[in-house]
């Protein structure tokens, strides 16, 4: 798949933002006034900054309204209710704890759980493709939840959950890898199968449709910088979970904290671009590409 | 809605034949020169004549080497368009209700005016039968040439998709594949016809017809024994320079 910058920027700061308005709504830290309004500003620049950028890859933004009809079948609809709803409900809940000095815990918790609840929806967008193996998994979900809450816990300041959360993402990301690697393979879907001419012999693309390319080839063949692939790997989960993770179990200042963030989001960027431009979707067949 | 209808009244598709195809890709023109000037925005190219030619086409016809595990390679040609599933996973994914299955004839179709060209549909489609066209943003696909096929306008022959009017080789057939008595239906019970990915669980309405199989020639003439051979060994001067070669 075609790693678009507007996508990944979406999806790894969306996915922070509501991972730190996930421990805000419920009370992690438990701070209000101008505290409170610090937390909250950063949590909405980031989610709503990564919202934004998702609609830089429309072709028509200004129909975006309309994307919030059709909840009923498409996950990209719920995702619009669900991060509007999280954002208001998280605005409320916001505006209690830094004017009025109130924990309003009921409206914190609805909150925490709709925040949670956008970046299940934008990970069943991908998830939900029996097109793209690799992502037509029940780990994907489970990658992008354990990466969004992991950041948010590390965003929140709560270091020992951050520690745990963090090995957890981690260990889903590798496992993402290692099952994701092979279901292409086990999907089932091949030459053969794509062409119904494999009961005759070995089926092989000899003439692609054009001798240019074309939309397809741009948006779901995408070969370059695969072969950095393992190298980015270990970068990817070095600087998401083992550096942030040595790092908060030294003493803690903020300044560490600052660095275990930054290399935190410089290597869930790198797990995002990794998830899109190895993403093979079936269409590749039909040129003889993977 | 892009809630899926339950069942449709008819199931409008074609069917292939991939015994037939010559592949001329006149289908793969006509059915540009149709739609870029009819239903919906028209079908934009870019960089037609420069160095990196790109354009959105609704039907593209591949060709596939098939090597047997005896005999000679065959090559197919394999014209593919949108093959409006009856189970479409583009139209579920629609977030926007723009893309839509017709209950009264199984169509497939884009409602452009509300495409927000998130290109969702396309990823979901595992055939490769929707391009976002890069002049208009929007989703393009075949509409089954559905401004064609009821229009009263144009003599009652050409009330079929443009593709299927223009093949010169008979290879692309047009009917309603949901009553088990139409034509289409016939020839696909009686060739065989499959379904392309059947494993991706779209149930697709178009179906293939396999190529038949190839006659095989004898390895020789029945007669071949009975003739003179032809002189294995060469003679005279060639004989000489043959003997010489071996020599070196």
């Amino acid at each position: 798949m075609h790693p678009a910058p507007s996508v990944i920027f979406f999806s790894t700061f969306s996915g922070l933002g509501f991972g730190l308005l996930f421990f805000l709504g419920l009370g992690f830290p438990g701070v209000t006034g101008w505290t409170a309004f610090a937390f909250f500003t950063i949590a909405y620049l980031l989610a709503v900054g990564g919202l934004i950028s998702s609609t830089f890859h429309l072709g028509h933004p200004e129909r975006a309204l309309k994307a919030f009809s059709q909840w009923r079948s498409s996950w990209l609809s719920r995702e619009g209710w669900c991060a509007v709803a999280a954002l208001v409900i998280m605005a409320l809940y916001g505006v209690g704890l830094v004017f009025f000095d109130a924990r309003w815990t009921l409206l914190g918790i609805l909150g925490a759980i709709l925040s949670i609840g956008t970046v299940f929806t934008t990970a069943m967008i991908y998830g939900q493709l029996k097109t793209i193996p690799r992502w037509n998994i029940s780990l994907t979900p489970a990658y992008f939840l354990s990466i969004s809450i992991a950041g948010g816990a590390l965003m929140a300041g709560q270091v020992t959950w951050a520690i745990a959360l963090l090995v957890i993402a981690g260990a889903i990301q590798l496992a993402t890898w290692m099952i994701g690697d092979k279901a292409f393979a086990t999907s089932g879907t091949d030459m053969a199968s794509a062409t119904q001419l494999g009961n005759i012999g070995t089926v092989r693309a000899f003439e692609p449709p054009h001798t240019g390319t074309n939309y397809l080839l741009r948006e779901f063949v995408h070969v370059i910088g695969r072969k950095h692939a393992q190298k980015l790997r270990v970068i990817a989960i070095g600087l998401m979970a083992v550096l942030p993770v040595v790092l908060l179990l030294l003493p803690f200042n903020h300044f560490i904290a600052l660095i275990a963030v930054l290399a935190h989001v410089a290597g869930v960027l790198a797990s995002r671009w990794l998830f899109f431009a190895q993403a093979e979707h079936v269409v590749g067949l039909y040129y003889g590409k993977r | 809605m892009t809630t899926l209808p339950q069942t449709t009244e008819k199931k409008l598709g074609l069917v292939i034949d991939l015994d037939t195809c010559v592949g001329c890709h006149a289908c793969v023109i006509s059915c540009k020169g149709w739609n870029t000037e009819n239903y919906g925005a028209p079908l934009s190219d870019q960089d037609p004549y420069g160095a990196e030619p790109s354009g959105t086409f609704l039907n593209r016809v591949h060709s596939f080497e098939v090597q047997p595990p005896q005999g000679e390679a065959q090559l197919i040609h394999f014209p593919k368009s949108c093959l409006h599933c009856e189970d479409a996973p583009c139209v579920t994914v629609c977030p926007t209700g723009a893309s839509y299955k017709r209950v009264e004839d199984g169509i497939v179709l884009v409602n452009e005016s509300d495409c927000i060209g998130c290109g969702l549909c396309a990823w979901a489609c595992p055939y490769g039968a929707r391009e976002m066209d890069a002049q208009e943003k929007v989703m393009k696909k075949c509409t089954l040439c559905v401004d064609r096929i009821y229009n009263e306008n144009l003599p009652e022959i050409d009330r079929e998709p443009t593709c299927v009017r223009t093949c010169p080789a008979g290879a692309r057939h047009f009917g309603d594949l949901g009553d088990p008595d139409s034509a289409v239906s016939q020839l696909v019970a009686e060739r065989g016809g499959v379904d392309l990915m059947p494993e991706q669980g779209t149930k697709p309405v178009n179906k293939y017809l396999p190529p038949r199989p190839k006659d095989a020639l004898p390895e020789f003439d029945v007669l071949a024994p009975f003739l003179e051979p032809v002189i294995a060994e060469p003679k005279g001067f060639l004989g000489w320079l043959d003997k010489a070669l071996e020599k070196i």
